[in-house]
């Protein structure tokens, strides 16, 4: 790898940030597949809860209810609770009627219903409205067993879920023992006629504290600790709770208030409180709360102190909203640098200041020749980093996330048309990427802001929004011919669906790029699970920063190649790694001393017929014609199945005739007209091995060394009896042979290629690459064959069928630098100067040591029969460290090269 | 062992097969009015109302259930797609209900049973349910969006009728299908619930949705998930999709049915997507070869065809999937799995 290239392998924040930190393990996503996250109830659609929608509800102004409804879910609300206890309503009909309209209303409708009433008879009415799967909000023992059990069988036959109360019949839990006491006894009871426990949602009742009666100041603490209890005794069981009780003291005081939610959260959450009625403009982010005030509510809150009602009661005023030191602090931000105010208003959710805030930043980045983009990539990046931490620690909530959202949103969009503006003074696209949110997410930021930031650089983005299924995303590729995927998903089941957007392209037989990102995204789930299920190339893309280099190289014919082979190989160490349960790396004596040791008694090397250099020019299409393997070339063509059954496939045979037809066309013009001129050079040179280098000598007495080819090891700890393999294993310590090679079939390509374009025909320059590339590897194999019996001749008998050449059932290996086996690329260059190839074929080796033309095959021959192919995969600092002194070049360099293999 | 168990365990050695539609063999009979009418007295013109059919021509009957027999149908399902009180009343027969469900239930167990004696293999009647022609969750009127034309009650009581002479007439299971509307299905699931308390026990039920457009929802609006999250309460036999379209275009959704769901998986398409006359035309051998290729996959346990299918279609799929390994139940982790239009899944 040059050090140029992308560096996708590194390991910092994600961009979208929105990602708890705390999320579920990524590779361990079977078992953990659902959202681990607080779970938040729209509270506005309650008549006891708001005075507002109680007022719309008894003028029977049920549009504007439910626009009340649209607000909630629009604001973040996972579930929408519905209560209509009122005594002048007949609140059988409020509930019936109210929830027939909302199911008319998609973008309402599509999250669950929590059905609240203190009467049976309004619940059951309720149910039966509800097409999906809503909870039941609430039964309980208070009026005993019987009427419990019998309430909570029609909830199981209405299929819902069920809030159940810390009632019994004695009255309320107020201490942690007896809620512990009532919400077993009442588990056990449900579980016992068969209610799933996972559909059991306990409410073990917040009451208020600080009231100035003492027997309340616990209040807080017993709903904690009882939490933390009923889900180790109830296991699967949720909690909830309406959190605006605790403060009830301090109405009024909504400074007070919202500091107090946000304590009790904080250690609610903690304890395993997992869902309530949560009001986003309730509540603080934790650690912006004052921290005097903070400390005054957690004493309150975790009953720390006897006087800690009095203190936060004596302290309250001065919070106030109307006093002054809040006014202070409020207007305090907006002295801060702007980089400062981005973040403030991020993180607290503060759109009044955004849109003059991203101009004042996009002229501070214009004086300093930035651009527009930098205001993303910078100060609105870091204050969604901030955002993310905060939620990832419990400090902030969903509902506040969204707020920042969309803070976030609103800048972006004033940066947008600036960029757009500076984009179309560039030049055209670099490359079409189809980008989604995988179905069953919703979240987009992440992915909006990678995509802006390949606008930027000039890629067209057709952007296919969030919650797209996988048969879309394949049939946007295909229909805008898109040169590469990516998916975005920010919640963890996301993972699972991008695995089977992986399986889907491969069943498609697409063969496309495909890219993954999003902050519950990792290189190692993207290796273990999404690269396994698509042939086709498969890169987790860290963030947006990122995207630009790993898009353009994907769209670059000469640095592709590279990157993906790296790629693949980093992700197989992963995957050995992880197989084996043994992600260490043994020490390089240690994997020295497990080395590959073939029978060179029973195999003895044969001397070649051959030493020394030799062009090969006397090679024309025509022969290399039958040494062409088809298949690659229909996949070139995302055809996918086998050559020559493909022919008849029932979907794609037709497609795939008419082309194999044109091919012949085009390859029987090219051969006759002499098109391309195919040219080689073959090196074999005694050798012998030398620790993990093969040494290669001028002449048969092995006296004068011409090259020193150092090998990489295999350093993954390996199994009983599998050894750590080296190509150098393959050559014997005292007289052997190393053969080398390099072939191309792209000589004369660019005057044809030219004339193509400029008669814009891609069909044919298309057709004319691939045929030049499966040239070029019909030469690597015809001339691998003539080594075999001719010029090395170590094969004898019958020749093998063209069939059995191409399953590679022959003796001997032909590695090349820069794949598994001898992933440093470097070694092309130390090849290329033995065999003068760039004077014998007119290959040229670019600085990151890709090869021009790109129709062009380079390696080495191993012909020991024991010798075999095998992945290198990740090594040791070691191991660079020795291949630095062995190879001659600096530390620096050798971790350049060997960066995509180290661990 | 109870039905449920026999069928669960003979999906896990293969794959099962139902039979195809009745409508579409039927058509083929080229009836008139007085052979559906036979010597009934009756108010309502009754040609195109197939279920009555039971009652008069159930030779014919007979003849197309034994024709899925022959076949290779397991799980052959009554012909009383209609044999409801709601869409009765469009032929003023609301009264005949009971007779016809009996009727058809009797002619399917005899077909059913006599096949079974003669080679032992254990098949399955299946008592089918309609989705009626009305619907719990939407409005029929534009302006009114909160109206109904039915209520849940009403709708489990017409089922209950439905179910309790299906049971009489001898059914295994009962088959709520071509669910167009989840709410309904929920209705005529606990009505199923309800017949199985009066009977003293559980009556298997399978369910079977039908997607209006390849979004993937059906007219109620639930997505595939959504709908496995509503009726999972049930514990259904089976869930699965039927009609919507071709077995090409319902993959997708199947695919994401067979992941989320941890019962059996029944698929019966319709042969391909309708051509410019309305006429299903995919060949047997196209469809039996989709269908193979599901097989292939691991995606399904039961299999059969929908409309525009005939016998030779549902052969075709009995050969393409015969001796393939049925797809494994999957495990999803215990979560709360709710539903609103979408499904959503919370971590327990």
């Amino acid at each position: 790898m040059s050090a140029s290239a992308p560096q996708y392998d590194a390991d910092v924040a994600a961009v979208a940030a929105l990602a708890p930190p705390s999320a579920p393990a990524v590779d361990e996503t079977r078992d953990a597949a659902a959202i681990a996250q607080f779970i938040n109830i729209g509270e506005r659609t309650n008549v006891t809860g708001s005075a507002a929608f109680k007022k719309l509800i008894m003028a029977g102004d049920y549009a504007a209810a439910v626009e009340v409804a649209r607000a909630q879910v629009e604001n973040g609300a996972q579930v929408i609770d519905v209560n209509m206890d009122e005594g002048l309503l007949d609140s059988e009909h409020a509930m019936t009627t109210f929830l027939k309209l909302i199911a008319a209303e998609p973008d309402i409708a599509r999250v669950p219903v929590m059905v609240d009433s203190s009467k049976w008879s309004v619940i059951e009415a309720g149910l039966k409205c509800l097409a999906g799967k809503g909870i039941v909000n609430s039964i309980s023992l208070k009026e005993g067993e019987a009427a419990f059990l019998e309430h909570a069988r029609k909830v199981l036959r209405y299929g819902a879920a069920a809030v159940v109360m810390a009632f019994d019949e004695k009255g309320q839990a107020d201490t942690a023992a007896r809620k512990v006491e009532i919400c077993e006894r009442a588990y056990r009871t449900l579980v016992g006629i068969g209610f799933p426990p996972e559909d059991i949602i306990f409410d073990p009742n917040i009451f208020a504290v600080a009231t100035g009666i003492d027997e309340h100041n616990n209040y807080g603490v017993d709903f904690i600790e009882a939490c933390a209890e009923i889900r180790r005794r109830c296991p699967h069981a949720h909690i909830s709770g309406g959190v605006s009780n605790l403060s009830f003291s301090f109405r009024g005081n909504e400074p007070v208030r919202r500091a107090m939610h946000s304590v009790f959260l904080f250690h609610a959450i903690r304890a395993g409180m997992d869902m309530g009625i949560v009001n986003a403009g309730q509540l603080d982010v934790y650690d912006a709360i004052d921290p005097e005030l903070r400390e005054l509510c957690e004493d309150v809150v975790l009953n720390r102190r006897d006087d800690s009602t009095d203190r936060l009661l004596a302290a309250a005023a001065r919070f106030k909203g109307d006093g002054k030191a809040i006014e202070k602090a409020t207007d305090e931000w907006r002295l801060l640098p702007v980089a400062k105010r981005l973040e403030h208003a991020l993180v607290k959710g503060l759109d009044a200041f955004v849109v003059e805030d991203t101009e004042e930043a996009r002229l501070v980045a214009l004086n300093s020749n930035g651009r527009p983009i930098d205001v993303i990539e910078g100060p609105l990046m870091a204050g969604m980093n901030v955002v993310g931490d905060l939620f990832g620690a419990g400090k902030m909530f969903l509902p506040q996330v969204v707020k920042s959202a969309r803070v976030m949103k609103k800048a972006v969009a004033h940066l947008l048309p600036y960029i757009e503006a500076e984009k179309s003074a560039g030049s055209s696209s670099k490359g079409r990427i189809i980008m989604a949110t995988v179905k069953g997410d919703v979240h987009d930021i992440g992915k909006n802001i990678v995509g802006v930031v390949l606008q930027c650089n000039n890629f067209e983005v057709i952007d296919l929004g969030v919650m797209v299924p996988f048969q879309t995303i394949l049939q946007a590729a295909n229909d805008h011919q898109a040169d590469m995927i990516g998916l975005s998903g920010l919640i963890t089941p996301s993972l699972d669906e991008m695995v089977t957007v992986a399986s889907e392209m491969q069943r498609a037989g697409m063969t496309m790029p495909l890219l993954i990102g999003g902050a519950t995204t990792s290189r190692v789930h993207t290796a273990l699970r999404i690269a396994p299920a698509y042939e086709g190339p498969v890169i987790h893309v860290l963030d947006a920063s990122r995207a630009v280099g790993v898009a353009g190289t994907l769209v670059s014919d000469t640095l592709k190649e590279d990157l993906v082979a790296a790629t693949a190989t980093e992700y197989e160490a992963i995957r050995v790694a992880r197989a084996g349960g043994q992600s260490a790396l043994v020490d390089l004596a240690t994997a020295r001393a497990n080395a590959f040791a073939p029978d060179f008694a029973a195999h003895p090397p044969v001397r070649p017929a051959f030493t020394g250099v030799r062009a090969i020019d006397d090679v024309s299409v025509a022969d290399l014609i039958p040494y062409i393997d088809w298949t690659p070339f229909f996949r070139a063509w995302e055809l996918a199945g086998f050559y020559p059954a493909i022919l008849e496939d029932e979907v794609v045979g037709s497609a795939a005739t008419a082309l194999f037809t044109d091919a012949q066309a085009m390859l029987a013009q090219l051969s006759a007209e002499n098109w391309l001129s195919p040219r080689g050079v073959i090196g074999i040179w005694p050798a012998r091995r030398d620790g993990d280098d093969v040494l290669l000598f001028e002449g048969d007495n092995r006296a004068e060394v011409i090259a020193r080819l150092p090998f990489l090891r295999q350093q993954v700890a390996k199994r009983e009896g599998r050894p750590n393999s080296c190509l150098a294993d393959f050559i014997a310590p005292d007289a052997d042979w190393l053969g080398g090679f390099a072939v191309t079939a792209g000589a004369g390509i660019d005057a044809h290629s030219a004339r193509f374009k400029a008669a814009h025909d891609d069909y044919s320059d298309i057709m004319l690459k691939a045929l030049a590339d499966r040239l070029a590897e019909a030469f690597a194999e015809y001339l691998h064959e003539r080594v075999r019996r001719e010029l090395w001749g170590y094969e004898t008998g019958p020749a093998m069928s063209k069939d059995e050449l191409i399953r590679e059932k022959y003796q001997g290996i032909r590695p090349a630098p820069g794949y598994p086996a001898c992933p440093e690329h470097s070694l092309k260059r130390q090849l290329f100067d033995l065999m003068a190839a760039e004077a014998h074929t007119g290959i040229t080796l670019t600085d990151s040591f890709a090869m021009l033309p790109t129709a062009a095959v380079s390696g080495f021959y191993f012909a020991h029969p024991q010798s075999s192919y095998f992945g290198v995969a990740r090594i040791g600092r070691d191991q660079m460290a020795d291949y630095a002194t062995r190879r001659g070049i600096d530390l620096d360099t050798a971790e350049a090269w060997l960066r995509p293999c180290l661990d | 062992m109870t039905i449920a168990e026999t069928l669960r365990a003979e999906a896990g050695k293969r794959i099962l097969v139902k039979d195809g539609p009745y409508g579409t063999a039927i058509q083929k009979l080229g009836l008139q009015e007085a052979d559906y009418r036979g010597d009934l007295t009756v108010s309502h013109d009754q040609k195109g109302n197939n279920d009555l059919l039971n009652l008069t021509r159930p030779a014919a009957i007979a003849t197309i259930c034994d024709a899925y027999v022959a076949a290779g149908a397991d799980v052959l399902a009554t012909n009383t797609f209609n044999a409801n009180r709601i869409s009765q009343a469009d032929y003023g027969l609301e009264d005949r209900v009971a007779e016809i469900n009996i009727a058809a239930a009797r002619i399917i167990r005899g077909c059913v049973d006599r096949a079974t004696a003669a080679d032992g293999r254990p098949r399955f009647v299946a008592g089918a349910l309609g989705p009626t022609n009305k619907t719990l969750s939407l409005s029929p009127r534009v302006s009114d969006p909160g109206y109904r034309e039915v209520d849940f009650d009403g709708v489990k009581a017409v089922y209950r009728e439905q179910i309790d002479a299906l049971v009489e007439g001898g059914v295994d299971i009962i088959l709520i299908e071509t669910v167009f509307d989840t709410l309904n299905a929920k209705a005529a699931a606990f009505a199923a619930a309800e017949a199985g308390d009066a009977l003293g026990r559980e009556l298997p039920v399978m369910l079977s949705m039908t997607l209006t457009d390849l979004s993937g929802r059906n007219l109620s609006g639930h997505t595939v998930e959504a709908f496995w999250h509503s009726i999972r309460h049930v514990k259904p036999l089976s869930v699965g999709l039927n009609c919507s379209f071709g077995a090409t275009e319902l993959r997708p959704h199947v695919v994401a049915l067979a992941k989320a769901a941890d019962t059996l998986i029944q698929v019966y398409p319709n042969a391909g997507l309708p051509n410019d006359l309305g006429e299903y035309d995919e060949a047997a051998e196209t469809t039996g070869g989709l269908i193979g290729g599901w097989a292939d996959e691991g995606l399904v346990n039961i299999v059969g065809g929908c409309c525009g299918t005939t016998p030779e279609h549902i052969a075709a799929m009995a050969r393409a999937v015969a001796g393939k390994r049925p797809r494994a139940l999957p495990r999803p982790p215990v979560a709360l799995r709710l539903a609103g239009l979408d499904a959503w899944s919370f971590a327990a």
